[in-house]
């Protein structure tokens, strides 16, 4: 299988939104080669014809009752936003002003 | 009565229907112990007195009035009311903290209750407060919580296990009859073995989520921690069962079965007889403690004279648990943790755009191993990646899962493993390995990857140390499982280590006892 470079390292961070620093960065470059390590036993197994299994238990298509119930109340949830503006959760402008 | 903390919930339950205790004096005894022990053992993050006292008057006025109409009254009382639990912290209950062991939920509090949360409500169930745990349920000691390690009471410089270590540590030291913990690839079982109780993961969909903070969605499951095989049976009782909140909690029935555990030695005893038990070789591997592997024979050997029927059997995937635990826990556990961008809830870090704020509030929020396994399941879902780790792993869960499925064709009431290597290994010891702390999960992953329900007993000692027996059982055993475990308390009743309490209670107790982070440094 696969080793990561320093790169690598970087760019799974980026893809995760982690900023790490630079002595996160050069301890997860060796752990996490060292966990990919382990994983090479996988390929022992031959699995071409064997089904992935995401869950295990035999329930398919749990619907419920199309029924309007109520929710949390709004005070409750915004409680616990770091900014808040009235009803509205506040975050950076994300498009720029033209 | 003279220490109200040693008592059982079975026997807690008679004496407050009889009045003999009140469940104020129970709340007070339990919370004095907690809060006495809290500086050395670090079990609990949060310890609401006046709630729980508040909450037990309640309940002694309902004894004083079932009481005073009779017989029948009394039994239309809810099963728990006036026990005291403990609740691992990532259980929401309304308007409290729930950290899971993070900075980056500090703060925050639950806009609602977890599904068990009001289960044990409706029960009567005394809340006391919430549990350490590692970050987000991720390892198997609790030193990495985001709010320091949680000791043994059995040896106060070594770890209790995890990632419910605080659950497993304050039913261990008497500051609970009961708690609730989670297990996605050992997190009750581990603990419970580490700290000689009884901890059970239920079969995926036995309990409902909702309100439980995720971790890895296929793999989790709410459990028990008690000290006994019934009281295990009583509390699962109380929160299992069908939530339409939680699409992946099952309809099939809990049996009330799980209340009907013998109470009579020779009545559990005789349940034993003709079980076919499987005893799966790859379970006693290398690596495993010479002491440990000595208690476990000698508890089967004890089910076997007792009357069960034991083979020697196999799980020939068993070697390939760990790296396809350590695919799928983490790839799930990247998207899981998604949620977490500081925007809606929990720490906040702004440094900018929107990436820049993502980056600090999740750089600074989240902890080593945290990040560890976001890393890792990152990489295995990304591009280019997703057919050689986690397509591959998910179709090795597949022939994990057929080994036991097998056993189950081939008529085994259960199986009996070791539950843990090791017995409870020093503070410190597997911070700067993750693959040595992985690796302490090997026994107990294998049921998580396949959905059963799995329950870790006490067997005895290896050098001072608890060392727990697994017993795994097919889907929706978890009453036969208990059977087996009440069986086997009542066969090995008169031995020796079952009087012991954990060593070092009375250092736990002494205030010049230093906290478990400072002996860990």
């Amino acid at each position: 299988m696969a080793t990561l470079s320093r790169a690598d390292v970087e760019h799974v961070a980026h893809l995760a939104r982690l900023g790490l620093t630079e002595v996160e960065l050069n301890t997860f470059e060796s752990q996490l080669n060292h966990i990919l390590d382990q994983y090479e036993i996988l390929t022992e197994l031959l699995t071409d014809h064997i089904a992935p299994t995401a869950q295990t238990i035999e329930l398919e298509n749990i619907l419920r009752e199309d029924v309007v119930r109520p929710s949390l109340p709004v005070e409750a949830v915004l409680a616990n936003a770091p900014a808040r503006d009235g009803d509205f959760i506040v975050v950076p402008a994300i498009l720029d002003e033209r | 009565m003279s220490d109200l903390t040693r008592l059982h919930a079975h026997d807690m339950t008679v004496l407050l229907r009889s009045g003999e205790v009140s469940a104020h004096e129970l709340a007070e005894a339990h919370l004095a112990a907690a809060e006495r022990d809290n500086h050395a053992l670090h079990a609990w993050l949060t310890i609401e007195r006046p709630r729980a006292l508040e909450e037990s008057n309640a309940a002694d006025a309902q004894f004083r009035v079932a009481r005073s109409e009779g017989e029948s009254a009394l039994r239309r009382l809810p099963a728990l009311l006036g026990i005291p639990v403990a609740l691992k912290d990532l259980v929401s209950v309304a308007g409290g903290q729930c950290t899971a062991g993070s900075r980056i939920l500090e703060g925050y509090r639950a806009p609602y209750d977890a599904h068990i949360t009001e289960r044990l409500r409706e029960a009567g169930a005394i809340i006391l407060g919430k549990t350490n745990m590692d970050e987000f349920a991720m390892g198997s000691s609790t030193e990495h919580s985001a709010f320091g390690p949680t000791a043994n009471p059995w040896a106060l410089d070594r770890v209790p296990g995890g990632s419910s270590g605080g659950s497993a540590v304050a039913v261990a030291a008497y500051h609970a009859p009961l708690s609730i913990g989670t297990d996605t690839g050992g997190s009750i079982r581990q603990p419970a073995a580490l700290c000689g109780i009884v901890g059970m993961k239920p079969t995926y969909g036995r309990v409902s989520r909702y309100g439980i903070v995720a971790f890895a969605s296929s793999l989790d499951q709410v459990g028990p921690f008690a000290r006994d095989a019934r009281d295990a049976g009583a509390l699962l009782h109380a929160v299992a069962g069908r939530d339409d909140r939680d699409s992946t909690s099952s309809p099939v029935a809990v049996p009330d079965s799980l209340l009907a555990l013998p109470a009579n030695d020779g009545d559990a005893a005789a349940m034993l007889k003709g079980k076919r038990l499987g005893m799966p070789r790859e379970y006693f591997v290398a690596g495993m403690e010479p002491g440990v592997e000595t208690r476990v024979r000698e508890a089967v050997a004890r089910l076997e004279a007792a009357g069960a029927k034991v083979d020697e059997v196999s799980l020939p995937h068993t070697d390939y648990g760990l790296a396809t635990y350590y695919i799928v826990a983490p790839a799930e556990a990247s998207a899981n943790l998604a949620r977490y961008d500081g925007i809606r809830y929990g720490l906040q870090r702004r440094d900018g755009d929107v990436l820049a704020n993502y980056l600090a509030t999740r750089g600074s929020g989240f902890g080593a191993e945290v990040k560890r396994r976001i890393m890792l399941g990152t990489y295995a879902l990304s591009a280019g990646y997703y057919d050689a780790y986690y397509l591959k792993a998910q179709k090795v869960r597949t022939l994990i899962k057929g080994d036991f499925d097998a056993l189950w064709a081939q008529g085994f009431d259960a199986l009996v493993a070791p539950t843990s290597a090791t017995v409870a290994f020093p503070l410190g010891a597997r911070m700067d390995d993750p693959v040595a702390m992985y690796l302490s999960d090997a026994c107990t992953l294998p049921v998580n990857m396949a959905g059963l329900p799995g329950v870790s007993i006490p067997c005895g000692l290896s050098e001072g140390l608890p060392v727990g027996l697994q017993l795994i059982g097919a889907p929706w055993s978890e009453a036969e499982l208990l059977v087996l475990a009440r069986g086997y308390e009542a066969i090995t009743a008169d031995a020796d280590w079952r009087s012991l309490e954990p060593a070092e209670l009375a250092r736990a107790a002494n205030p010049a006892t230093p906290a478990p982070g400072a002996r860990a440094a």
